[in-house]
């Protein structure tokens, strides 16, 4: 079992603004820690915002600037190329955004930054659409499920971001889970270590936007590992594969039955998308295995 | 364009001075650039776009050259330009940067957000048609549009002028924490060439000291920016850009009366040119100037009482200086190089705005010249002067070439 060291000073402090039972604030709590206090945030609109609060309060030890919901890799690079010129290599510039703010408005610029290997931290927390606006789908919903704007369940796969970001090249991409926590710190701490752009996609399960019930945040987060939807691997330099949870016992209609968004789904549907996650699993433990094997070859 | 009409320090006089200060050919982009050296900012984010890619390219030869020492930073649009230039000032340190046109319109959401940030940024923007359709001719409709996002707001008339106002514009910028935009317009300005003195850098670091915000975005501080705020901080957020916006044409004479003192020239908040005795002024902003200054010197020669009153700050638009200068006035002719369908000139309908209710304000005629670039000859502002003088103004603008 992974803790947190009590005699530790919380970087994220109690009293902060997230639904009761959110994992977000529970992932941002892991998170910060392992960042420490010489960090600077950079968080667009999104639920994390909120979770920082409102002028004058800050549930965050840390300075946080505020940017447009599209800008927030740009501002990151800015904020960092200003450090630089102060002599402040050392400080970290992390970037929480939510995934609208990443996988949608805020890609453009996210791709510029990753081009240029700036060297920031970028989290996303990934609760796969606009749910600080009450639920509406982005390219991170995944297929067949409901929101706001898709109420007949969405039509179209959940954007592949972290093949996307690694195919810029950049040092460190990562998925991880609340779930799975000490992976999660191990995680953070492996990319803090690494000079340019990293980027780490965490899972969060929406209580709300997803339809759980308010103690089964960490459930939902553990069966889509478990299942295979959202798998945990990193690539690093754009090309070594490790798949750090190496099997998925679970089949995804587990998962979504837990969930009131995929309601209504039918059983052509559901084999449907279980087949599109084998596929990618798949092509997920190639990869791993081709990265293993290129290891040995060296 | 006319050379500036202020006195300038004579080549010889800084080959002699031997403390780096020069004279050479340079076109208003490479004066940009050189102001921008001069200041030395420490954060650059920056953006190709026709036709103030010039000013990109010599600021990076010369960080090349290792004589600019800045972070440069190159991202995928001018909206990313901006977002990268907010915090970078908030962390405490200087930015430049510059665009034009279509740039200056993708960056509006941004132009708000930094002097919402109190980030004293300072942008030249070469004056450039909007599109659609596509055209590349000099028109100010593009910073015009921005009038409302909260950036002071020069335009310039040369080279020297461009270089000179992007030193005094951080000064100012820096003192109010407002961020500033040197206007210069396509072409008769960006790329034409002309001798310019260029400052000693030691002379211009005395005029211009490091800028060391006592709030900024720093570990040790924990200070933060952008939360969200309630109806009242809001409010009495919006009152503080006013009152430092107020400050702004005095800040700005006293930074240019400085100026004056050590380099030798001044451009004033606003110029009054030829107008001792005038009847009739033309008023109007950038390279327009230097054409209406061959204008009044024609009339003047031809015994007419005319002047040129050069709108040099527009934001904030400087309503004393402007009401002082056209006091006593019978006639205000003014050529609006922009156009903002509906209203006409811009320049016209906040001339109006500023002198309405003034006792025995001027009349004021509003002439849409130059739009898209179109040529306005001094001999076509003669015959405007003309036409204006012996017909009552309408309230709405005319179409004149």
């Amino acid at each position: 079992m992974f803790k947190l060291d009590p005699s530790q000073d919380p970087m994220l402090c109690s009293g902060h603004a997230a639904c009761p039972g959110c994992i977000e604030a529970l992932s941002a709590r892991h998170i910060l820690a392992t960042m420490g206090p010489d960090t600077m945030a950079v968080i667009p609109p999104s639920c994390m915002a909120i979770i920082a609060g409102p002028q004058p309060m800050s549930s965050l030890r840390i300075p946080v600037y505020q940017p447009t919901l599209e800008s927030s890799a740009a501002a990151a690079s800015g904020l960092r190329r200003a450090l630089d010129a102060q002599g402040k290599r050392d400080t970290q510039v992390l970037v929480l955004a939510g995934d609208g703010g990443t996988y949608d408005i805020g890609f453009q610029c996210l791709s510029s930054a990753a081009e240029r290997n700036e060297d920031f931290l970028y989290i996303c927390l990934d609760n796969e659409g606009y749910m600080n606006t009450g639920a509406q789908k982005s390219s991170s919903t995944p297929h067949f499920a409901r929101t706001g704007s898709t109420p007949a369940g969405k039509t179209s796969r959940k954007k592949n971001l972290p093949e996307i970001m690694a195919a810029h090249g950049v040092p460190y991409v990562a998925t991880a889970s609340a779930s799975h926590l000490a992976d999660l710190v191990r995680k953070v701490e492996k990319a803090k270590g690494i000079r340019g752009t990293r980027f780490i996609t965490v899972l969060i399960p929406c209580l709300d936007g997803w339809g759980l019930p308010d103690d089964a945040g960490l459930t939902a987060a553990r069966y889509a590992v478990e299942c295979g939807a959202f798998p945990l691997y990193e690539i690093e330099d754009g090309t070594r594969y490790t798949l750090n949870v190496a099997d998925k016992p679970r089949p995804v209609a587990d998962y979504l039955a837990l969930q009131r968004r995929y309601r209504g789904m039918n059983d052509a549907d559901t084999a449907t998308l279980q087949a599109e996650i084998d596929g990618a699993w798949t092509k997920l433990v190639e990869r791993a295995a081709a990265s293993r094997r290129e290891i040995a070859t060296v | 364009m006319s050379p500036a009409t202020k006195a300038m320090r004579t080549p010889d006089a800084t080959a002699a001075s031997g403390d780096g200060a020069r004279t050479m050919l340079l076109t208003g982009n490479q004066a940009v650039a050189w102001g921008a050296r001069l200041a030395r900012p420490k954060v650059c984010p920056v953006y190709p776009i026709t036709p103030q890619t010039p000013v990109l390219e010599q600021l990076t030869e010369f960080q090349a050259a290792g004589e600019f020492d800045a972070e440069i930073i190159t991202p995928e649009s001018e909206h990313s330009v901006m977002s990268a230039c907010i915090p970078a000032s908030l962390a405490g340190v200087r930015v430049f940067t510059a665009t034009a046109s279509q740039g200056l319109l993708l960056m509006h959401e941004l132009l708000h957000y930094a002097s919402g940030a109190r980030a004293p940024i300072v942008m030249a923007n070469i004056n450039r048609t909007v599109a659609s359709p596509w055209a590349f001719w000099p028109d100010q409709t593009d910073s015009l549009a921005q009038r409302d996002t909260g950036w002071i707001q020069l335009y310039v008339e040369s080279a020297q002028e461009a270089l000179d106002s992007v030193i005094q514009a951080f000064r100012v910028a820096e003192a109010v924490q407002v961020p500033a935009m040197i206007n210069l317009d396509a072409f008769y300005v960006s790329h034409a060439m002309e001798p310019v003195a260029v400052p000693a850098p030691a002379e211009v670091d005395a005029y211009l000291p490091p800028f060391a915000p006592e709030h900024r975005l720093d570990t040790g501080k924990v200070e933060s920016w952008g939360n969200v705020v309630s109806q009242d901080m809001f409010y009495r957020h919006r009152q503080s850009i006013e009152q430092a916006m107020g400050r702004v044409p005095q800040l700005l004479a006293e930074a240019d009366r400085a100026w004056h003192e050590r380099f030798g020239r001044a451009w004033g908040v606003v110029e009054r040119y030829r107008c001792e005795g005038a009847d009739t002024v033309v008023v109007t902003m950038g390279s327009m100037c230097g054409t209406a200054r061959d204008a009044i010197d024609a009339m003047r020669d031809a015994g007419q009482a005319v002047g040129l009153v050069k709108v040099r700050l527009f934001r904030p638009l400087p309503v004393a200086a402007l009401r002082a200068a056209l006091a006593g006035v019978r006639d205000v002719v003014v050529l609006d190089r922009n156009h903002s369908p509906g209203a006409g000139g811009i320049l016209h309908q906040e001339l109006r705005a500023a002198l309405y209710g003034m006792p025995g304000a001027p009349r004021v005629h509003g002439l849409l010249a130059g739009v898209g670039g179109v040529n306005v000859p001094p001999g076509r502002i003669v015959e405007f002067v003309r036409q204006a003088r012996a017909s009552d103004p309408l309230p709405e603008s005319v179409w004149v070439r």
